[in-house]
C-alpha cells in the first residue's frame, strides 16, 4: 500500500476530501459573513442560529409537511432569510449609527434566545434527516457517497455564483460602491436602505441553505450553529472580514488543512485553525486577502 | 441672468445641525434655468453644507428646498436625485473597488437626454485612456474628471458641483473650466462651490457670498468689479 510521511494514502485521501466537505460549509457561512459585514459594518453572530434554523425548516418540512429536501433547499433559506429582513428592518437598521458593538450584542443575544428556544423545544439531542441521495462511488481508496460530492458542487455553484454577482455585475457595482460611500450612492437616486436589508437577507439566506444542506450529514440539533460558527470566525479573520474570494478561499483551505491535521497531528485537528489565525493576525491583522482601512 | 426662465431651485430659510452645532442660520438662494451661480466664501462658511443639504446628505435639516418645484426638505436623497439633481462633492467620492468605466457608469440614468459614454470621453480624453485602471489610481484631476463625468450620463440637468478644482494645477483647471463653461452652453443649470474667485468669476452669471452659514451678499458677474475689495475682504484668511 503506498505511504506518504508514514500515513496510508487511502487514508490521507479521504480525510482530504472529508476537509473539502466541512471546508464547503465553512466557505458558505463565512462568504455569508463577509457579504453582511461588507454593508453592515455589522458582525453577524446570529449567523450560526440561522444556520441552525435553515436546518431545522427544512426537518419541520420534511417531518410536519411531507416537503421533501429538494423544497426545502428552496423555501428554507426563503423562510430564514424573511426572517433575516424583519430582524433588520425592526432592530439592526436602529443600530447603524451606534457604536459597533450594539449590532454585535444584538446578534449575539438573538442568537441565544434562538438556539434556547430550539433547545426548550427539541432538546439537545437532534433530530435526524434522511439522506435524499443515497448511495455511493467507490474510489478506490475510499466510499464516496453521492451526497458529499452533491454538497462540494453545490458550494462551489452558490460560492462563485455570488462572486460574480458582486464582482462583475452591475448590482454588485452598486453593493461595492455603497459598502466605501453609502450617502453618495444613495445622493445618486439609489435606495441604499433597501440595499442594505435585501443584502442581510440574502446574507441570511445562505447561513440557512448551509443549514440544509448540512441537515442529512448532521444531526439537525439546536447547537449545530454554535459548534461551526467559532470556526467561521476565525475563518473570515483570516481571509479578510471585507474579501469576498477571501472567504471562499479561506473556507475550503481550512476545511482541507483540518482534515489534513487530523491525519498528521490528531491532537491538534481541533486548534489548527485558531493557530493560523493567531499566525495571520500577528503577521497580517487585515487577513490574508484583505485590505488596510 | 434670465428673469423669465423657470426656477430650478428655490431655498428659504435653510437651517443645519452637525450634533448640536448649527452650521447653516436660514440660508435663502434661488437658481433659474440654464444659470451657472457660485456660491463663494471661506472654509467653513456653509457652501458644501448647503450644497450637502439641498441634496438630502445631511439628517438635521430645516427650512424649504422647492426643487421644480417639489418640496424637498423631508426627502430622502435618493429621491431628491431622481427630481434631477446631481451632486459631485467636494471629496469625489471615487470608488476605489471600481474601474474607471464602472464609477463613469455607476449612477443610474434618471431621465432621457444624458450623455453617452463616449461623449464624455470626448469631454475628458485622459479618462478614455485609463478606463480600465481602478478608480482611485487615477490622479487628482483625473478624478475629478471622473466625479463630474460621471453625473453627465444620468439626464440630471441641474449640478452641484463642489469645489472642482480644489488642489489641481493650473493646467488642469483650465481644463475643467473649459468642460464646464461648454456644460453651461449646452444648457446645464449649475450651482458651483468655489473658493478660487479667479475661477469663478470666468464663468458665473452671478455670486453668493457665504460667511458664518448666512448668504452675505449677492453679485451679479456684471457688477463683480465694482465689488472687488469687499470680495477679498470676505475670501481673505
Amino acid at each position: 500500500m503506498d505511504v506518504i510521511f508514514g500515513v496510508p494514502l487511502p487514508l490521507l485521501l479521504g480525510q482530504l476530501v472529508l476537509g473539502l466537505i466541512n471546508g464547503a460549509t465553512y466557505a458558505i457561512l463565512s462568504l455569508g459573513l463577509a457579504v453582511i459585514f461588507g454593508m453592515l459594518k455589522v458582525i453577524n453572530f446570529a449567523h450560526g442560529a440561522q444556520y441552525m434554523l435553515g436546518a431545522f425548516v427544512a426537518w419541520m418540512m420534511a417531518s410536519w409537511l411531507g416537503l421533501g429536501f429538494w423544497y426545502a433547499l428552496v423555501l428554507a433559506p426563503l423562510v430564514v432569510g424573511a426572517g433575516g429582513i424583519v430582524l433588520e428592518r425592526v432592530f439592526l437598521r436602529h443600530l447603524y449609527d451606534k457604536d459597533h458593538l450594539f449590532g454585535l450584542l444584538f446578534t449575539f443575544g438573538f442568537a441565544l434566545v434562538a438556539e434556547g428556544v430550539f433547545r426548550y423545544y427539541f432538546g439537545s439531542t437532534g433530530q435526524i434527516y434522511t439522506n435524499p441521495i443515497p448511495g455511493g462511488v467507490r474510489l478506490g481508496f475510499m466510499f464516496l457517497p453521492h451526497y458529499r460530492i452533491f454538497i462540494v458542487v453545490m458550494a462551489l455553484v452558490i460560492c462563485f455564483g455570488t462572486w460574480f454577482v458582486i464582482e462583475r455585475t452591475k448590482l454588485g457595482a452598486y453593493l461595492r460602491a455603497a459598502t466605501e460611500d453609502p450617502v453618495l450612492v444613495r445622493a445618486f437616486g439609489i435606495n441604499v436602505p433597501l440595499l442594505i436589508t435585501l443584502t442581510y437577507g440574502f446574507g441570511v439566506a445562505l447561513a440557512a441553505l448551509a443549514g440544509v444542506i448540512a441537515a442529512p450529514v448532521q444531526n439537525v440539533s439546536p447547537l449545530m450553529g454554535s459548534h461551526v460558527i467559532i470556526t467561521v470566525f476565525a475563518v473570515v479573520v483570516i481571509g479578510g472580514l471585507n474579501s469576498i474570494m477571501g472567504a471562499i478561499v479561506t473556507g475550503f483551505a481550512l476545511g482541507v488543512i483540518e482534515g489534513l491535521a487530523k491525519v498528521f497531528i490528531p491532537e491538534m485537528s481541533n486548534t489548527v485553525v485558531f493557530v493560523i489565525m493567531a499566525i495571520v493576525l500577528l503577521l497580517r491583522p487585515a487577513g490574508l486577502f484583505g485590505q488596510e482601512q | 441672468m434670465q428673469p423669465d426662465a423657470e426656477l430650478v431651485l428655490q431655498v428659504r430659510d435653510l437651517q443645519a445641525y452637525y450634533g448640536e452645532s448649527k452650521a447653516l442660520h436660514g440660508v435663502a438662494l434661488e437658481i433659474r434655468q440654464g444659470e451657472l451661480v457660485t456660491l463663494l466664501g471661506r472654509n467653513g462658511a456653509g457652501k458644501s453644507t448647503t450644497l450637502k443639504c439641498i441634496m438630502g446628505a445631511i439628517p438635521k435639516r430645516y427650512g424649504s428646498v422647492l426643487l421644480q418645484g417639489t418640496e424637498v426638505i423631508a426627502a430622502p436623497s435618493n429621491r431628491i436625485a431622481r427630481l434631477g439633481a446631481a451632486w459631485c462633492p467636494e471629496h469625489r467620492g471615487i470608488f476605489s473597488s471600481l474601474s474607471v468605466e464602472e464609477n463613469l457608469v455607476l449612477p443610474p440614468v434618471i431621465a432621457p437626454g444624458g450623455m453617452s459614454v463616449e461623449e464624455i470621453y470626448t469631454l475628458f480624453p485622459n479618462l478614455a485612456e485609463r478606463r480600465r485602471s481602478q478608480g482611485t489610481r487615477l490622479s487628482g484631476g483625473e478624478q475629478q474628471m471622473l466625479a463630474i463625468g460621471r453625473i453627465l450620463r444620468t439626464g440630471s440637468r441641474f449640478l452641484l458641483l463642489d469645489e472642482p478644482t480644489e488642489g489641481l494645477a493650473p493646467v488642469i483647471i483650465q481644463n475643467i473650466g473649459d468642460a464646464i463653461r461648454i456644460l453651461k452652453e449646452r444648457g446645464y443649470t449649475i450651482l458651483l462651490v468655489e473658493q478660487n474667485f479667479h475661477f469663478a468669476s470666468s464663468v458665473a452669471d452671478r455670486h453668493y457670498v457665504m460667511e458664518d452659514g448666512l448668504i452675505a451678499e449677492h453679485i451679479l458677474a456684471a457688477d463683480i468689479a465694482g465689488a472687488i475689495d469687499r470680495l477679498h475682504e470676505y475670501l481673505a484668511v
